[in-house]
C-alpha cells in the first residue's frame, strides 16, 4: 500500500464504520415498538418447544432412533431438536424481513420518514438484519437451553450451534430482505411462505433423513440454504463434523453475502426514485 | 328470511373479492396436502417399522396422518379467515360500518361471514379429499362426508375466533392466538402420533379441545372404521362448539358496532 | 441582495425519470437565509421533484445543485443532518405514539436522549400536541398529523425547513393554526421552503415566490412584485345567465385593460373595481352577480399560462 492510498482507504472505512454503526438507530426503533407487543416477540419462543415435545417426543415414543449418515443412531428427539435451531432461526428472521418489512416498506412508509435524517439505506438494511437477528438469536439460545436440559446435545461441539444459528438466521435475514422487496400486495405473502419456507421446512431433512427420498429430489434439497443450516447445526450437536459441515458454512456465508447484495441493491431501488 | 337473505349479500362480497385469485388459493390449497403427506407420510413413514403401525392401528403412516391433516387445514384456515380479515372489516377497512349504514344487520354480517368461510373449507376440503384419494387412502364413497365434517369444524372455530376479534382493538393478541391455541392444537390433537402415546393427564386434556373431536370424526370416515359409539359424541361437541360461537360473536360484533 | 450567500442554490437542475418523463426541466433559482421561499404552481408542475431533490430524497439527473454549501451527490447525509423535512403525504411511523415518533426521529439524527426529551417536549407544545402525546398517530385528525409533522422536521433545529404543500386537505381553521406556527417559524429566523398550489398561503406566508408550469420557471419575484407585473390593482368578476352570455359579443370591449373570459364567469382587469361596473351597468348589461376584489397570485397565474390554478 502506498502512503497516499492509506489516508483515503481509512477514510472509507470510517464512513462504512459509521453507516454500520448508526444502524443500531433502527434497531432501537424496532424495540420501541415491540415495547408495547413483546407478546409477539416471546410466543415465537414456544413454537420450536411445540414441535419437539409434539413431533420429537410424540413420534419419537414410537420411532425412537434414526439412522445417522455415517450411520450412527441417535434418537428422535436428538434427530430433531438441532433441525428445529436452524428452523427457529429462519422462521424468526423470515417473519421479521418479509411481512414486517413489507408492511413499513409498502404501507407505513415507515423508511422515507427515515431517509429524510441521516440514515440512509445501508443504515436501514443492516439495522433491520440486526433486528431480525436478535430476535432469531432469541428464539434459538431458547432452544439450545431446552436441549440441554432435555440431554439432546449429544456433542461439547453443542455450544457453537449459538454461532451457527446465528449465521443461519443472517443468512435467512438477508435473503428476506431481498425477497420482500419484489412483493407487490399481501396477497404475494404466499409465493415466499407457501412455495419457499414451508415446502423447505418440511423437505430440508428436519424431521426425517433426507436419504428415504427419491435422489433427484435430494439433490435439489441440497441446493437450499435450510438444509445446510440443518447438516451445520446437527452435526455440531450431534458431533459429526466433516467435509460437508465445512461445505455447509461455506454455503452459508456465501448465501448471506449475495442475499444482502441483492437487498441493499433493491431496496435502494425501491426507496430512491 | 330476511337476516338469511341478507347474509347473502354479506357472503356475494366476499365472493367478489375471492373471485379474482380464487385459481390461487385452490392451487396452494393442493399443494398443501401434497408437499405435507410427501414429507412427513413418506420421510417419517420410512422410520416406522411394521411392528410400530400397531399403534396407528396398523395402516400406513400417510393414510392415519392424511385424514388429520384435513381437520388441521380446516381450523388453519378458519383462523386465519376469521383474525385478520375481519378485523380489517371492523377497524382498518370500516366495510362492516358501511354495511350496518344500508338495511344489513349485525346477525347477517355473522352468518354471511360464517357460510363465507364454509364455503371456503368446503372447496379447500373437497380438493384435499382428491389428494387422499390421489395417494390411495380414502376407503369408501362414505369419505365424502368428510367434507361437511370440515366445514363444521372450520365454522365452529370461525365462529368463536370471530368472536374473539370483535373484542381486540389491534392485531396484537393474534400472535398468541396462532401460538398458543392453533398451534399446539396443531400438534397435539392426534394429528400427527395417537394420542395414546401422551401421559393420562395430557390425554384427558386432549379430550377436551375441539380439534381432536374433528380429526376422529374425519379419520373414521376416510378410513372407514369410524367408531360409531363415539361419533355422535363428537359431532355433539363441535355443533354446540359452533352454536356457542354464533351467539358469542353475534353478541360481541354488535357490542364493537355500538360501542 | 447577491451579497448573501444562498442557503439553495441552482442552475439548470433537471430531474427525469426512469421512464423518461422530465419532471424539471432546467431551473435556477437561489434562496436566501433566513427567508420564506415559495414554489408555486399546479400538480405536475415539478415542484414536488424539486423539493425532493433539494432533501436529497431524489437523484439529482443534471445540472448544479448546492444545498448549505453542499453537494447532495456527495454529502447527502450531511446535508440531511441540517434538514427539516414535511413531505407532502405524511410519513409518521404508525407503529409509535405521537411523542415516540419525536422521540425517535431525534435518535435518528443522533440527539443525545436528554435533549431530545427536552426539545419534544417544547416542539409538542409548540404545535399544540402536548395532550396526545401519548397516543397513537393514526386516530390524529389531518391536522394534527400535518403538526406533528411539522415539529418532526424541526426536531434537529434545522438550518432549513423544506415542506410541501403543507396545509393540502386541511379545514380552514386548521390551515390557519398551521400557517401562524408557520410564521412564528420564520420570525425566529428559520429558513424556509414551501411548496403549495393555493395563491393565498403563497401570499401570507411567502416573501419570494417562483412560478413553475410544465417542469419550467415561468415568473419570479415578491408576491406584490409578482401581481404588480402581471395583473391590475383590482378585478371585477361578472356572472351573466347562458343568454346574456351567449350575446356579449364584444359588448365588454374596452372596459379593462385585459378581460379573461372563464366556463362560468369573466374577470376583468381594472385599477378601480366599482368604476368598472359602473361603466358596465351604464352599458346597459344585465349582470347576474358581480364581485369587485383586489388581484391574487391566482391572477397571475391565469396571466402567465392561460389556466387557472386548481382545477
Amino acid at each position: 500500500m502506498t502512503t497516499l492510498s492509506q489516508p483515503a482507504s481509512n477514510g472509507a472505512l470510517a464512513t462504512a464504520w459509521a453507516r454500520v454503526w448508526r444502524s443500531r438507530r433502527l434497531v432501537e426503533r424496532n424495540i420501541m415498538v415491540y415495547r408495547h407487543q413483546w407478546i409477539i416477540i416471546l410466543s415465537g419462543v414456544f413454537e420450536p418447544i411445540f414441535y419437539l415435545v409434539g413431533i420429537g417426543l410424540g413420534l419419537g415414543a414410537i420411532i425412537s432412533e434414526v439412522p445417522l449418515a455415517n450411520g450412527q443412531v441417535v434418537p428422535y428427539a436428538a434427530f430433531v431438536a438441532p433441525a428445529l435451531v436452524a428452523t427457529a432461526a429462519m422462521n424468526g428472521a423470515v417473519f421479521e424481513t418479509i411481512f414486517n418489512v413489507f408492511f413499513k416498506l409498502n404501507y407505513a412508509k415507515t423508511y422515507d420518514g427515515v431517509l429524510a435524517t441521516p440514515m440512509g439505506i445501508t443504515e436501514i438494511a443492516l439495522g433491520e438484519l440486526l433486528w431480525a437477528l436478535m430476535r432469531a438469536t432469541l428464539y434459538a439460545v431458547a432452544m439450545f437451553v431446552i436441549m440441554f436440559f432435555m440431554g439432546l446435545i449429544l456433542s461439547p461441539l453443542g455450544v457453537l450451534m449459538i454461532p451457527a444459528a446465528l449465521l443461519v438466521a443472517a443468512a435467512f435475514a438477508a435473503a428476506g430482505l431481498a425477497g420482500t422487496s419484489f412483493l407487490r400486495t399481501v396477497n404475494d405473502f404466499d409465493v415466499p411462505m407457501g412455495l419457499i419456507v414451508m415446502p423447505m421446512f418440511l423437505f430440508s431433512g428436519t424431521f426425517f433423513p433426507i436419504e428415504v427420498l427419491p435422489s433427484w429430489l435430494v439433490s435439489v434439497i441440497q441446493l437450499t440454504p435450510l438444509y445446510h443450516g440443518i447438516s451445520l447445526i446437527r452435526g455440531l450437536s450431534t458431533g459429526i463434523v466433516g467435509f460437508e459441515q465445512l461445505l455447509s458454512l461455506f454455503y452459508l456465508v456465501a448465501f448471506f453475502a449475495i442475499c444482502l447484495w441483492i437487498a441493499m441493491r433493491q431496496i435502494e431501488r425501491r426507496l430512491i426514485k | 328470511m330476511t337476516t338469511l337473505a341478507a347474509s347473502g349479500h354479506v357472503w356475494q362480497r366476499n365472493w367478489l373479492v375471492y373471485k379474482r385469485l380464487w385459481y390461487r388459493s385452490l392451487a396452494f390449497g393442493f399443494l398443501q396436502p401434497v408437499l405435507f403427506l410427501t414429507a412427513m407420510g413418506i420421510g417419517i413413514g420410512a422410520l416406522l417399522s411394521t411392528d410400530d403401525l400397531t399403534a396407528f392401528g396398523g395402516v400406513p403412516y400417510i393414510d392415519w396422518l392424511g385424514p388429520g391433516l384435513l381437520s388441521a387445514m380446516a381450523m388453519q384456515t378458519a383462523t386465519f379467515e376469521s383474525t385478520y380479515p375481519i378485523m380489517n372489516k371492523i377497524m382498518w377497512g370500516r366495510n362492516y360500518e358501511a354495511m350496518l349504514s344500508t338495511p344489513l344487520g349485525v346477525r347477517s354480517i355473522v352468518i354471511g361471514e360464517l357460510a363465507w368461510m364454509a364455503f371456503r373449507i368446503g372447496s379447500l376440503a373437497a380438493i384435499f379429499l382428491m389428494v387422499l384419494t390421489a395417494f390411495g387412502i380414502t376407503r369408501s364413497p362414505l369419505a365424502i362426508l368428510a367434507v361437511p365434517v370440515a366445514m363444521l369444524i372450520g365454522t365452529s372455530f370461525a365462529a368463536c375466533l370471530v368472536a374473539f376479534t370483535a373484542t381486540q382493538k389491534n392485531d396484537v393478541g393474534f400472535s398468541a392466538i396462532f401460538r398458543f391455541v392453533v398451534n399446539p392444537l396443531f400438534l397435539f390433537s392426534g394429528t400427527f402420533f395417537p394420542l395414546t402415546q401422551l401421559p393420562d393427564a395430557l390425554q384427558a386434556i386432549a379430550w377436551a379441545t375441539p380439534l381432536f373431536h374433528g380429526v376422529q370424526l374425519v379419520r373414521g370416515l376416510v378410513l372407514s372404521d369410524l367408531n360409531l359409539a363415539a361419533a355422535p359424541l363428537h359431532l355433539a361437541y363441535l355443533l354446540v362448539m359452533l352454536g356457542v360461537g354464533v351467539v358469542l360473536a353475534d353478541r360481541n360484533l354488535r357490542r364493537r358496532m355500538a360501542g | 441582495m447577491s451579497s448573501q450567500p444562498s442557503l439553495v442554490h441552482a442552475r439548470g437542475l433537471t430531474k427525469r425519470y426512469a421512464n423518461g418523463f422530465t419532471a424539471v426541466d432546467g431551473v435556477d433559482f437561489d434562496v436566501r437565509p433566513g427567508k420564506a421561499f415559495g414554489f408555486l404552481g399546479p400538480n405536475g408542475a415539478g415542484k414536488t421533484s424539486t423539493m425532493r431533490m433539494i432533501a436529497c430524497s431524489s437523484p439529482v439527473t443534471e445540472g448544479t445543485l448546492s444545498v448549505i454549501g453542499m453537494d447532495p451527490r456527495t454529502q447527502a447525509r450531511e446535508i440531511k443532518a441540517k434538514l427539516g423535512v414535511v413531505p407532502q403525504i405524511d410519513n409518521l411511523d404508525t407503529e409509535l405514539s405521537v411523542r415516540e415518533n419525536l422521540e425517535m426521529y431525534a435518535r435518528y439524527f443522533d440527539i443525545p436522549r436528554e435533549v431530545a426529551s427536552k426539545r419534544t417536549d417544547e416542539l409538542l407544545e409548540f404545535v399544540q400536541l402536548d395532550e396526545r402525546a401519548k397516543d397513537r398517530v393514526e386516530p390524529l385528525s389531518g391536522g394534527m398529523k400535518r403538526r406533528l409533522t411539522i415539529a418532526r422536521a424541526l426536531i434537529n433545529d434545522p438550518d432549513l425547513v423544506i415542506l410541501d404543500e403543507p396545509t393540502t386537505g386541511l379545514d380552514p381553521q386548521a390551515r390557519h393554526l398551521l400557517w401562524e406556527r408557520l410564521y412564528q417559524l420564520k420570525r425566529r429566523g428559520a429558513t424556509l421552503i414551501i411548496t403549495t398550489h393555493y395563491m393565498d398561503e403563497a401570499e401570507q406566508l411567502c416573501d419570494h415566490l417562483v412560478v413553475m408550469d410544465k417542469a419550467k420557471i415561468v415568473a419570479e419575484g415578491s408576491p406584490r412584485q409578482l401581481i404588480d407585473d402581471h395583473a391590475t390593482r383590482e378585478v371585477l368578476e361578472l356572472r351573466f345567465t347562458d343568454a346574456t352570455r351567449a350575446a356579449l359579443n364584444g359588448k365588454l370591449d374596452g372596459l379593462a385593460d385585459r378581460i379573461e373570459e372563464l366556463p362560468d364567469r369573466h374577470l376583468l382587469y381594472t385599477d378601480n373595481g366599482e368604476h368598472t361596473l359602473e361603466q358596465v351597468n351604464q352599458r346597459q348589461i344585465p349582470i347576474e352577480s358581480a364581485l369587485v376584489r383586489r388581484a391574487s397570485m391566482e391572477d397571475v397565474f391565469l396571466r402567465l399560462t392561460g389556466r387557472s390554478l386548481v382545477e
